[in-house]
């Protein structure tokens, strides 16, 4: 690993595109850990969430170490469950640091292979909330074995959920549907681009 | 006609690197009234003191301008030089081109323009000042020293042993402080309390020192050398001359469950109670709030019991007023206490407690004579969790500053834990392991070496218990920062250390600095540590900032030494820069009319109401006095004074007017 | 005051329990609650996950519409619908060039005049609600948070983020006794339930596994993505922890519906994949007891010896 702080031409490092997105700076993490403590999920990610404040905060000197924030497993198991944030003694906003390095990762195009069922949930059900205006919970579950491959996942759930009245076979629908297709038009597909 | 002289001084570079210094002498010479201008690259040296000193003589110099470095510095210096030459000393006056001017902007033109501006201004008001003869004030050689902790007993025996008095004023029914509470200590885990005791019982038997126990500090007046004391010694119910400690009435007392300060609340005292064992003094108290006879009326068994019939229940606070010429605070610290971590159970559950509560538990005088049992069920603790930078170093929690002494007394309590417990488990949480301090390192490696005490490097998240176990959530960041869960059967929190709860309080009676965490502010961070910036009174120990053991010892002797040089002369001489009241020749006797705004006003008392009479005795009238003694020159009675009739000599209306048209007219000729 | 109601999806699916329970309590006391007209989908994980703008806007265009509609405030009890609004809300209001390009995406000039309210303090507002009680539900239960009714701290401003009471007190005003539990804001696994359904079954599994061993007798929770990791998902938690938990997880409104004498299938009772039959049933004189523990209770100033400095104790005495 050598540093390559000036060598790249490509703008701002990881940790200045982070601060300016979500106005937090890394530099003010001195280490401690108490978010990986207290992270539910720390044991399941390949880099604990202290451990992507690290990453960050070297990563102006070294781009390789940007490059493995962006490809972690991490960013995409973080819950936004906020307990980070809740204890942290230099009040870091990691949960919104998170987000900020998804939507990177996404746009970059380096989500991790591994998180690859999590991505597929959040845009079957973002299908869903875009031709609809609100979850169509049959529709997504359909979209998401279909986008996953695990078709016979929960297949036991269904016809319960149906009894019981809580699976409905045809989706709610917001009135104003393209109001909401051009939210989804400036927004993510503006973004994302992806085919 | 005046004949000031112009000294420019170089400082090496400092000040010629971007002040053309040349041209500021060849300017300096063309004002008005300058007999004499020279510049000199070490002005402060010797040669150059000399330079100024003949210009005096040579050329009969009636004032004198030296432009160099602040007053800070260099007044001293060359107001001496100037009363070596026989010129009055307040007849010289510094021009600051060097803070204000040479180390602030770059070089060029305007900064060169700007030197001779202020080196302009000094002559103008040099004009106008007037000799002045210093002040001497007589000095009361007693020390008040404020707080019987280590810090405060040091301080009292240093500066008694020098042969002055003192008057120690303690708010607790004994000295000893914090140190008296403590097992054994780093890091020669020497105990503590054979190491204070012998101090506390010299203070007892001083001739030179007055113990005032459980008392307080109720106002003081006056300055430096003449400070005036009020100090209210809180009622104990008890004659102390009488009482002799027999110790009868503490154990007769049937209100026998309150917690004891002395033990962090984990043992139980009676209503009547000495602290502890080795109190100084070894009289007892009546904790009022928990007496049955205060709160129903009945009770007075401990006046049945007393062999000397000491108990006072009518006994009121008294106040005693001292003269006193110094005073040293030593009022230490406090740790962080009450529900500050919700996150850690601190409040909650019994088996979470802090560094003090594990002393109490290592002590042999201790609630449990020095076994480490847990509070909640006595158990002795298989697996114990220390926490470092508990509070401290956590901006969320608004304490961003490092508590010094937690590192090393964590290391202490995990070393003496595994000496009386040996097949327990002890565990550090640290972030940093700060010790440096003289065999301060090898302590620490002692504990990890030698006693096998486990660190884990990170921050604890969060403690919850189950199952009568106290589960730790923590992480090791030297591991990847997985996280790590404990089972602990107790956790120690080394809680922040704090200023006293009533430092605030304290330090506006004194009229002392503090900072933003109400630990008292020494007057220079680096060069004058144990002053404040009220002249007189010192520091020792933590309540200026946290400290151990041998600095607040240190800091305390030091303190000591400067109230002992205080001391060695009979007469303090002060500067004349005081306020003055306008006086002048009948009918008119005095501009002031009387209206005293200017008293009440004043934050030293120092204005006095003087009678003007006649031949006959008739009273003509009656106006302000400034009392010199007392006169601190801030210049609050100039700023009130309706008709313009008090000065502050050295900073008159003349002299400051003088120099503010003197930036205004630049350029022009002076009048 | 006009207060709206935001169901959001889960509250029309999955969750219709929850919306059925309120509704019928609403009724009960006599509160309206119109729904936020034309309402979308918060956006829930998935938007903020994938697009910040996105997150935004979508929450925005519902308070916009609430706003239109002439609401002071909109009702969200659904925890995680309730996170994204008062964030959205909190963020557009600090940052006004933000604001106006989120108003831009949805056309309409959103003001954030509409407050946003939680379960907890729709129902923390029922003038006497012990009154009410017709049933006290004399139960043990376990008041369960999640993460997001009380985090972040400084921008949902709602009951401390350790160790929150505001549900704890709700609960005992209708007479049930609210135990002393250590996961009450842990996270559950949230929108894991199906892409990570593992993680679900761990963090869930760990949250059951505590109130069970304090004795509780129901979970209580105030958000549908909680109920259906701790309710629905329970065969893959019992599998994961080889063991069977028999605790009903209740919402807020069933337990106070209960307790207000309404019917079972009222509140949708029903419609729970682990059965709450067991609470309605005459509860039992002696609830089961908790694994009450040393270290718990009692107030940590309680000392731990008599002794005293006076008269020091001749033995490591025991304690209370």
């Amino acid at each position: 690993m050598r540093s390559e702080a000036h060598a790249h031409g490509v703008g701002a490092a990881l940790s200045d595109r982070v601060r300016e997105k979500t106005g937090v700076d890394v530099a003010r993490c001195y280490q401690c850990g108490k978010c990986s403590a207290g992270c539910p999920l720390a044991s399941e990610m390949d880099f604990p969430p202290s451990q992507v404040m690290h990453l960050l905060q070297l990563s102006a000197a070294f781009p390789e170490l940007a490059e493995q924030a962006l490809r972690s497993h991490t960013i995409w198991l973080c819950l936004t469950c906020e307990i980070c944030y809740c204890r942290c003694p230099m009040e870091l906003d990691i949960p919104a640091i998170m987000d900020a390095l998804r939507h990177e990762s996404l746009q970059q195009r380096k989500v991790n292979p591994r998180a690859r069922d999590i991505l597929a949930f959040h845009r079957a059900f973002l299908d869903s909330v875009k031709y609809t205006g609100r979850l169509f919970e049959m529709g997504q579950v359909v979209d998401y074995k279909l986008r996953s491959g695990h078709f016979l996942q929960d297949l036991l759930q269904a016809p319960w959920m149906f009894l019981v009245g809580k699976l409905h076979l045809l989706p709610e629908r917001v009135r104003n549907r393209r109001q909401l297709a051009r939210i989804f038009a400036k927004t993510l597909k503006a973004r994302e681009n992806r085919p | 006609m005046a004949r000031i002289g112009v000294f420019i001084c170089h400082c090496g570079e400092n000040i010629s690197a971007t002040v053309d210094v040349m041209k500021v002498a060849a300017e300096a010479a063309k004002i008005p009234g300058v007999a004499h201008s020279v510049e000199y690259k070490y002005m402060c040296s010797d040669p150059g003191q000399q330079l100024v000193k003949n210009a005096i003589r040579e050329k009969g110099l009636t004032g004198v301008v030296v432009a160099a470095c602040s007053p800070r510095m260099h007044e001293p210096t060359f107001r001496r030089a100037c009363a070596e030459a026989g010129l009055n000393p307040f007849l010289c006056e510094m021009a600051n081109i060097r803070e204000h001017c040479s180390w602030v902007h770059e070089k060029g033109d305007a900064t060169t323009d700007k030197a001779i501006d202020i080196v302009r201004t000094l002559v103008a008001k040099v004009k106008k000042n007037k000799a002045l003869q210093p002040i001497k004030v007589p000095v009361t050689k007693v020390a008040m020293v404020i707080g019987g902790g280590i810090a405060g007993i040091q301080a009292s025996l240093d500066i008694a042993n020098a042969g002055h008095q003192v008057i120690l004023v303690e708010k607790e029914p004994s000295i000893g402080g914090h140190m008296s509470q403590l097992s054994e200590t780093f890091p020669t885990l020497d105990c503590s309390q054979c190491i204070l005791t012998p101090r506390m019982v010299e203070v007892a038997q001083h001739l030179n020192i007055t113990l005032f126990s459980y008392a307080e500090l109720e106002s003081l007046d006056g300055f430096i050398g003449n400070f005036k004391a009020r100090i209210r010694k809180k009622a104990r119910s008890l004659d102390e001359k009488l009482c002799t400690g027999c110790g009868l009435c503490t154990q007769k007392c049937p209100s026998r469950r309150i917690p004891s300060e002395f033990d962090a609340g984990l043992g139980l005292r009676p209503a009547i109670y000495v602290p502890f064992p080795q109190a100084v003094p070894n009289k007892p108290v009546i904790d009022r709030e928990h007496c049955t006879y205060y709160r129903t009326g009945k009770c007075r068994l401990c006046e049945k019991v007393c062999p000397t019939q000491a108990i006072r229940f009518d006994q009121q606070d008294e106040i005693v007023e001292a003269d006193v010429g110094a005073v040293v605070l030593a009022t230490g610290f406090d740790i962080k206490h009450g529900d500050f971590f919700p996150e850690y159970g601190y409040g909650k559950y019994r088996d979470v407690i802090d560094g003090l509560q594990f002393e109490r538990l290592a002590s042999a005088s201790g609630p449990t004579l020095g076994e480490i049992r847990r509070p909640s069920d006595g158990r002795v603790p298989e697996t114990v969790v220390f926490v470092a930078c508990a509070g401290s170093r956590d901006p969320a929690k608004g304490i961003e500053y490092c508590s010094k002494i937690c590192c090393m007394y964590t290391a202490k309590h995990a070393m003496l834990y595994k000496h009386k417990v040996h097949h327990g488990k002890p565990y550090v949480f640290y972030m940093d392991i700060r010790a440096g301090g003289k065999m301060y390192e090898e302590f620490v490696r002692r504990a990890m070496e030698e006693d096998g005490v486990q660190y884990v490097r990170g921050r604890v998240s969060r403690i919850f218990e189950r199952g009568g176990k106290l589960v730790v959530k923590g992480v090791d960041t030297l591991l990847a920062a997985r996280p790590l869960e404990i089972e602990a059967d107790l956790v120690v929190l080394a809680t922040a250390g704090i200023a006293q709860p009533g430092a605030e309080e304290l330090a506006q009676k004194l009229h002392v600095s503090y900072d933003a965490h109400k630990f008292y502010a020494e007057a220079h961070p680096k060069l004058r540590p144990v002053e404040t910036n009220t002249a007189g009174i010192f520091l020792a120990g933590a309540c200026q900032a946290p400290k151990d053991i041998p600095e607040s010892v240190a800091q305390a002797s030091g303190a000591a030494a400067k109230v002992a040089a205080l001391f060695s002369q009979s007469e303090l001489v002060r500067e004349p820069l005081i306020a003055v009241v306008d006086r002048q020749a009948p009918p008119v006797y005095s501009s002031c009319v009387g209206c005293f705004l200017c008293q009440s006003a004043c934050p030293y008392q120092a204005i006095e109401k003087e009678e003007i009479r006649g031949r006959d005795g008739q009273l003509l009238k009656t106006v302000a006095k400034v009392n010199p003694g007392l006169c601190q020159g801030c210049g609050t009675c100039v700023a009130f004074c309706r008709t313009k009739s008090i000065d502050i000599q050295g900073f008159s209306h003349e002299q400051v007017h003088a120099e503010v048209l003197a930036l205004l007219n630049r350029g022009e000729r002076d009048a | 005051m006009k207060t709206g109601f935001y169901p959001g999806c889960s509250m029309k699916g999955s969750a219709r329990e929850y919306s059925e329970s309120l509704l019928a309590l609403a009724r009960e006391i006599g509160r309206e609650l119109p729904e936020v007209p034309d309402w979308n989908c918060c956006g829930a994980t998935a938007a903020h996950n994938l697009d910040r703008d996105l997150a935004l806007a979508l929450p925005a265009r519902i308070l916009a519409a609430a706003e239109k509609a002439g609401m002071d405030e909109v009702l969200v009890p659904c925890a995680a619908c309730y996170s994204r609004l008062k964030v959205t809300r909190h963020e557009l209001l600090a940052d006004d060039s933000l604001r106006q390009r989120i108003s831009g995406l949805v056309e309409a000039d959103y003001r954030g005049s509409a407050g946003v309210l939680n379960i907890i303090e729709w129902l923390g507002r029922v003038p006497d609600l012990e009154k009410l009680v017709k049933k006290p539900f004399q139960r043990k239960v376990a008041c369960y948070y999640g993460c997001l009714l009380v985090r972040p701290a400084g921008v949902v401003k709602f009951d401390r983020p350790e160790d929150p009471q505001s549900m704890d007190l709700l609960m005992k005003k209708i007479g049930a006794d609210p135990i002393d539990w250590a996961f009450k804001t842990e996270c559950c696994g949230a929108g894991f339930s199906v892409s990570r359904t593992d993680l679900v079954a761990r963090l869930s599994g760990q949250i059951l596994d505590d109130a069970v061993s304090r004795g509780a007798e129901a979970v209580v929770v105030a958000c549908p993505m909680c109920h259906l990791n701790l309710d629905l998902r329970r065969p893959n938690i019992e599998k994961r922890a080889g063991k069977k938990f028999h605790l009903p997880v209740i919402y807020i409104t069933q337990a106070v519906g209960m307790a207000l004498g309404l019917k079972p299938k009222q509140l949708g009772l029903q419609r729970h994949k682990v059965s709450p039959s067991a609470l309605l049933a005459p509860a039992s004189a002696k609830p089961p007891a908790g694994s009450k523990s040393a270290s718990g209770d009692s107030p940590a100033s309680a000392p731990l010896s008599g002794s005293s400095a006076g008269a020091p104790a001749s033995t490591a005495s025991k304690v209370n």
